[in-house]
């Protein structure tokens, strides 16, 4: 990352200062490189050290992580979603959100209440073959309709779903593992490779 | 007892509001000799410091989304140019009841110009003369062979591009040479060549050359976020740092317009503004009045300066100020193309924006509704970003290994279709002010009336078919209407109410295409228009209109083109006529 960084400081300025002669840009490299230290504070603050979460228990906070690993885990290719911060990026969001706090944070508190009734204990407690059985029934619209008991735990499951998704596919790894090509400098455009049928 | 005036300051020229018309205003004027003191409600730009070009979504902690997610599926993703909003904390509009109407503003030196999509088309022949062809709306009070010099002076300095195709009523322009398509942009024109759908290289105020010292694209696709090199035109980075450059620009920032002040002979001498940072109230003086402050917040600054000679607001003795008010009938269908599963991973990013177009490709046919619309449409292996991922979410719920595979897969291979339209102005659409509601600043706001005619929604209905075609056509499938077109069931078999009318249309709701215009309009005829064939109010000399307010249809093209070449041609009247000394 810090080699990236680098070089895209650097073309930022060679790109500056090619066009400051004439410019009617009042192009100043000064602030072209606070530009990017800027970038890299906001890089520095998020790294390493334990996370404390804003608005989960830190109970509550291990089960959101549980789920999020579930929904996308890690494998041969690259991390799952807690490796990626998806977690942290759900917390932070649902620190500031009250309507995120009702559907995740009560969806949670729904999660263990069902587990409880079902197996005799929370979530986290339950067995992996337990806590399969219970994201199968969350995990589909159609087992709301035929159990409509399941529906509060369906519409949480989707959108802690679709959140994971935000926080797993923006992260590094998960650019990487899309393999989305681009946010860099060309002079220019290649077109579409020929593909057959394309 | 006899007061002694402080010696005051006077401009040659006032320009209210810092956008595409303001800014070509600024830059025309200052180069003719003239001073012009620019007011701009919104704080001055620095591009180093507000764009977020080339920053990663995992370099910010909430990714984009923003403060508790409030950017997720909005327009003002947290890495757009600071650009404007839907709604501004103390700065409220009202809707009439039954109204539904979103008015997207700017506060900010440069406007909407920092994130527009950067489309910039010609109006044709034709759009002029709208009543003269089917004998609705009205013609301008000019003719498109009168506008096109300006036009062309515009792209020939701000760099758009393009190609010469002679398309009926899609006139060709100045123009740098074109990116090469994208994937995406393969596949559907090659849907559109078996459909006898035009399909043509998109028309954009991006530079794939350089251009007055302004470096080439660099195909990052991030005009939105602002360009750092200003590569793409904003009026900020290419409009107002020319006018700088004179010597005789000022630029106010932070100046809310409140009232535009007639002086004893009926000429407007000065502007009351409030200045945002102290909430104290000045005037500037000027010898002419250039009001660009977008079209509706142009008819509320002249309705809200009423005096003695002008009770119902500045130079509206017609009436029509407010009135005719349009955007462009918008609608959007989305499709799956499956072949681009088998696409490789590369580089698709390219400009910030379509490189192919379907411009109104049934000109001069028979169709069951008037006028026309263009095709805009885009997708393909972009920047993940949030919500993204929220249609194959749905699409294939569960959760695990497959999902993740299931994402992989789909990702890119959606390309979504957007019909941008002309509707003909009605008697239902319209702002004027509200008589019970101020914003902070103690000024009264707009009250909008909005209501689509059966034509738009006719319009509409076609973009929809064509889009399925085209889907269909290019071995993709339809993913379902954005606009929630075929969601409603509860209207079947009942006299269907206007807004269930317009959704099954799929038509976009009012002012959301953000091509609001038409308030202020231009015209031959004092009774019927608010200004003259040069943009100058009839009944007040030294007093003109530069942004979109003048236009009198709004024709199936995005508007800033023309903005800026109306406002090039009003600003070069004005030079003339501050020569000749008539102002």
């Amino acid at each position: 990352m810090g080699a990236d960084l680098v070089s895209r400081r650097n073309v930022l300025k060679t790109l500056s200062i090619g066009v400051a002669a004439g410019s009617v840009l009042r192009v100043i490299p000064l602030e072209a490189a606070e530009y990017a230290h800027r970038i890299i504070a906001v890089e520095k603050s998020g790294a390493n050290g334990a996370y404390t979460p804003k608005f989960f228990r830190a109970e509550q906070y291990k089960t959101l992580q549980s789920l999020c690993e579930a929904i996308f885990p890690a494998d041969v290719e690259c991390g799952g979603a807690v490796e990626a911060g998806a977690s942290e990026f759900i917390d932070l969001l649902t620190s500031e959100n009250t309507q995120y706090q009702l559907s995740l944070g009560g969806g949670l508190m729904w999660l263990d209440a069902e587990c409880v009734d079902r197996f005799g204990k929370a979530y986290l407690e339950c067995d992996p073959q337990q806590q399969k059985e219970m994201l199968d029934r969350i995990a589909y619209r159609k087992n709301a309709v035929a159990d409509t008991s399941l529906s509060q735990g369906v519409e949480f499951f989707a959108f802690l779903r679709d959140l994971t998704a935000d926080g797993f596919f923006t992260s590094k790894i998960g650019i990487e593992y899309l393999g989305y090509i681009g946010n860099t400098y060309l002079t220019e455009f290649p077109g579409c490779p020929a593909v057959p049928g394309v | 007892m006899a007061q002694i005036a402080p010696a005051r300051k006077v401009y040659d020229v006032c320009v209210i509001g810092s956008g595409a018309g303001g800014g070509t205003a600024a830059k025309v004027l200052t180069e003719g000799g003239l001073s012009v003191v620019m007011l701009e409600a919104g704080p001055a730009l620095n591009p180093y410091k507000d764009f977020k070009e080339h920053v990663w979504p995992y370099e910010l902690a909430h990714r984009g989304a923003d403060v508790g997610g409030r950017a997720r599926h909005e327009l003002n993703s947290e890495f757009m140019a600071p650009n404007g909003f839907w709604e501004i904390e103390g700065e409220p509009y009202t809707t009439a009841p039954d109204t539904q109407f979103r008015w997207f503003r700017s506060r900010i030196e440069g406007g909407r110009t920092n994130h527009w999509g950067r489309i910039a088309l010609r109006f044709g022949p034709a759009d002029f003369r709208a009543r003269s062809i089917d004998g609705r709306g009205d013609d301008w009070p000019i003719a498109y062979e009168e506008l096109a010099p300006y036009y062309d002076k515009v792209e020939a300095y701000i760099g758009v591009f393009g190609t010469k195709e002679n398309v009926p009523n899609a006139p060709d322009g100045v123009f740098l040479p074109p990116p090469k398509p994208r994937c995406t942009e393969t596949i559907v024109k090659k849907a559109c060549d078996r459909l006898g759908i035009i399909c043509i290289p998109s028309r954009m105020a991006i530079l794939t050359q350089p251009l007055n010292g302004r470096a080439a694209c660099h195909y990052c696709a991030q005009c939105g976020r602002g360009c750092v090199t200003a590569a793409n035109f904003s009026s900020s980075q290419v409009m107002l740092p020319r006018a700088r450059s004179t010597g005789r620009f000022t630029l106010i920032p932070n100046a809310m317009a409140r009232e535009i002040v007639l002086d004893k002979s009926g000429k407007v001498e000065a502007v009351s503004y409030i200045d945002k940072t102290t909430r104290g109230e000045n005037r500037v003086y000027a010898r002419a009045f250039v009001v660009a402050a977008s079209a509706c917040e142009s008819s509320r600054l002249l309705l809200n300066s009423r005096s003695n000679s002008f009770p119902d607001g500045l130079a509206n003795g017609s009436g029509v100020i407010g009135r005719y008010l349009t955007d462009s009938v918008g609608s959007s269908l989305a499709g799956y193309f499956p072949q681009l599963e088998k696409v490789p991973a590369h580089n698709h990013d390219g400009v910030g924006g379509m490189h192919l177009y379907m411009p109104w490709w049934r000109f001069g046919q028979k169709n069951d509704f008037l006028r026309g619309y263009h095709i805009e449409f885009g997708g393909g292996r972009h920047m993940p970003g949030v919500g993204g991922f929220d249609g194959v979410c749905a699409q294939y719920e569960g959760y695990g290994p497959s999902l993740k595979q299931q994402c992989r897969k789909s990702y890119g291979n959606v390309i979504g279709f957007a019909g941008r339209g002309e509707m003909i102005p009605n008697e239902k659409s319209y702002c004027e002010i509200d008589p019970n509601v101020v914003d902070e600043w103690g000024i009264p706001v707009l009250r909008f009336h909005w209501e689509w005619g059966e034509n738009e929604l006719k319009m509409s209905k076609h973009m929809q078919e064509t889009f399925r075609e085209i889907i269909e056509t290019g071995g993709g499938t339809v993913l379902g209407s954005r606009t929630q077109a075929s969601e409603d069931h509860s209207t079947e078999g009942r006299a269907l109410t206007d807004s269930a009318k317009a959704k099954a249309s799929g038509i976009s709701e009012g002012g959301t295409i953000i091509h609001e215009l038409g308030t202020v309009r231009m015209g031959n005829d004092p009774k019927t228009s608010a200004l003259n064939r040069n943009c100058q109010a009839h009944s007040v000399k030294n007093l003109f209109v530069a942004d979109a307010a003048p236009f009198v249809t709004n024709a199936d093209k995005n508007p800033t083109l023309t903005i800026m070449a109306l406002s090039w041609r009003t600003s070069e009247y004005l030079l003339e006529q501050a020569k000749k000394g008539d102002i």
